[in-house]
């Protein structure tokens, strides 16, 4: 009887025609996609983008080259210079972060004991050239103004897990 | 010189004005079979397809083609080039002669031969050439091996679509394509046309001309998992696209000798006021876009077979069973005196 069973359904194509319904019952359904550069998906607060240097709201910059982040970095993508400065405190005078070599795992953020360096939400930061990606002090302070709101959120959010 | 104009000159011309009339359009039908085929793949893998270059992604096919026209034509240097440069010309240019005898409306066809059906049962057996000369002329392995799968494949369910096309002779009892599409014409409509009659053999063509057009499910002469892209793995640019070209008019051909043959060609479904409205080469384009449809379903829906699989299913059930139909039908039609005059 399995036999004769099995030779009607392969004679009636049934797990073609199975096949092609649950193709066209996919066809009605929502679509997956995201239209990307116009729509986004939702990222977390934790969400490990591009770094910021961020400042007080007095605009002084927060960062007391202490190194722990050059230090905390297992990539070595960090390299910081520090002088006192006129008024005697300790500020730096290089912080570059290669981000060829950056691996996003976040320990320089983790590391930083005044929440100075940070790492954004930002992931569409691409460039032409390489060269553009060695990051100087002056372009992560630019990216702490620039997405100097969204951290705060996104520390605020993420703080009670903390 | 009159004479010369009148006898030679201006018919001439009058066909060439014709061919253009079927190529031009067939060739717009091509690019948008290809924005077709991702937008319905898209839509059946939850996807969207390609929606930004103009509205809903139509200018996409414009794109495309302008990208490979402005690709360099790269020519390997173990290869056989006036073969390699022939090989996709000829794909090309097969897959275009065949429509001479496609009747797209009672009387709107350019060759209006006898023999149709030997015609475009010939031109689509020397489709085979294009391919195994651009795989031979590549002098690559991959190619040369999608050849090889390619030909047997075609020549495999070539038979089969031969007993099918017997079959329809049989009950339409005339070679010429726009005879076998009248001889569907009833009072029944869609009921009228060979599809219901002969249904399984209606499943075994469309299944072959899915080999025949070296398609999903049956790709195997360009599977890229094994073999990168089969015969086209050399070819770039214009070559590539005269092959891409062709691959897709041969679908577009197939469906509508598929049409012809089982669906009524350019008959509207039923004898109603509103049917009969519609000129006959619109319903033509739409049963064509119906089976393309399939085309695309099936690709979207099934694995690939694997060789062996392939040449059991061609050899050793539709060839036995595609010839028992015809015995069975010339049979019956002999023995209940249906013999068509």
């Amino acid at each position: 009887m399995s036999f004769i069973d099995k030779q009607a359904r392969s004679l009636l194509l049934a797990e073609i025609v199975t096949g092609l319904a649950t193709t066209f019952r996919y066809m009605f359904k929502t679509k997956a996609t995201i239209n990307y550069p116009y729509e986004k998906g939702p990222l977390s607060p934790r969400f490990r983008g591009e770094h910021v240097l961020r400042r007080y709201p007095n605009g002084e910059e927060r960062c007391i080259a202490c190194k722990l982040c050059e230090a905390a970095c297992p990539a070595l993508a960090i390299t910081i210079e520090s002088e006192p400065r006129d008024d005697g405190s300790r500020r730096t005078t290089r912080y570059d972060i290669d981000m060829t070599k950056c691996i996003y795992c976040g320990f320089c953020q983790e590391a930083c004991p005044v929440d100075a360096i940070v790492q954004g939400p930002n992931f569409e930061f691409a460039t032409e050239t390489r060269e553009e990606l060695f990051f100087d002090k002056q372009k992560l302070l630019d990216n702490g103004d620039r997405w100097e709101q969204e951290i705060v959120q996104n520390l605020v959010a993420d703080a009670p897990y903390r | 010189m009159v004479e010369f104009w009148d006898v030679y000159l201006l018919p001439a011309l009058i066909i060439v004005g014709q061919i253009l009339l079927i190529v031009v359009p067939l060739l717009v039908a091509v690019a948008y079979l290809t924005l077709y085929e991702r937008k319905v793949m898209a839509v059946m893998q939850l996807r969207k397809g390609p929606n930004v270059v103009g509205p809903f992604g139509l200018l996409q096919p414009l794109a495309d083609g302008a990208k490979l026209f402005f690709k360099e034509t790269v020519v390997p240097t173990g290869a056989n080039k006036v073969l390699f440069l022939v090989a996709p010309m000829l794909t090309f240019i097969l897959s275009l002669i065949a429509w001479a005898v496609i009747p797209f409306d009672e009387g709107m066809v350019l060759a209006n031969i006898n023999v149709g059906v030997l015609y475009l049962f010939a031109i689509s057996s020397l489709g085979v050439y294009g391919i195994i000369v651009a795989g031979w002329a590549s002098n690559s392995r991959y190619p040369f091996l999608g050849a090889l799968r390619s030909a047997a494949q075609m020549v495999s369910y070539e038979v089969s679509i031969g007993f099918v096309i017997v079959t329809v002779l049989l009950c339409a009892g005339t070679m010429n394509l726009t005879g076998i599409v009248l001889s569907q014409k009833g009072s029944l409509g869609l009921l009228n046309w060979w599809f219901i009659p002969l249904f399984p053999m209606f499943i075994i063509f469309f299944v072959s001309i899915l080999a025949e057009t070296n398609r999903h499910p049956f790709d195997l002469p360009e599977a890229e998992a094994e073999l990168v892209a089969g015969y086209q793995t050399e070819y770039s640019s214009m070559a590539f696209a005269l092959f891409f070209l062709g691959e897709y008019a041969n679908m577009i051909l197939m469906s509508g000798i598929c049409t012809v043959l089982f669906l009524g060609g350019w008959l509207p479904p039923a004898d109603w006021a509103i049917f009969t409205w519609i000129p006959g080469i619109i319903w033509f384009g739409i049963k064509v876009a119906l089976l393309l449809f399939v085309f695309i379903w099936v690709r979207a829906t099934l694995p690939r077979y694997r060789y062996d699989q392939l040449m059991r299913l061609g050899w050793k059930v539709f060839l036995p069973f595609s010839l028992l139909w015809v015995v069975l039908t010339a049979g019956f039609l002999v023995y209940f005196d249906m013999i068509p005059a």
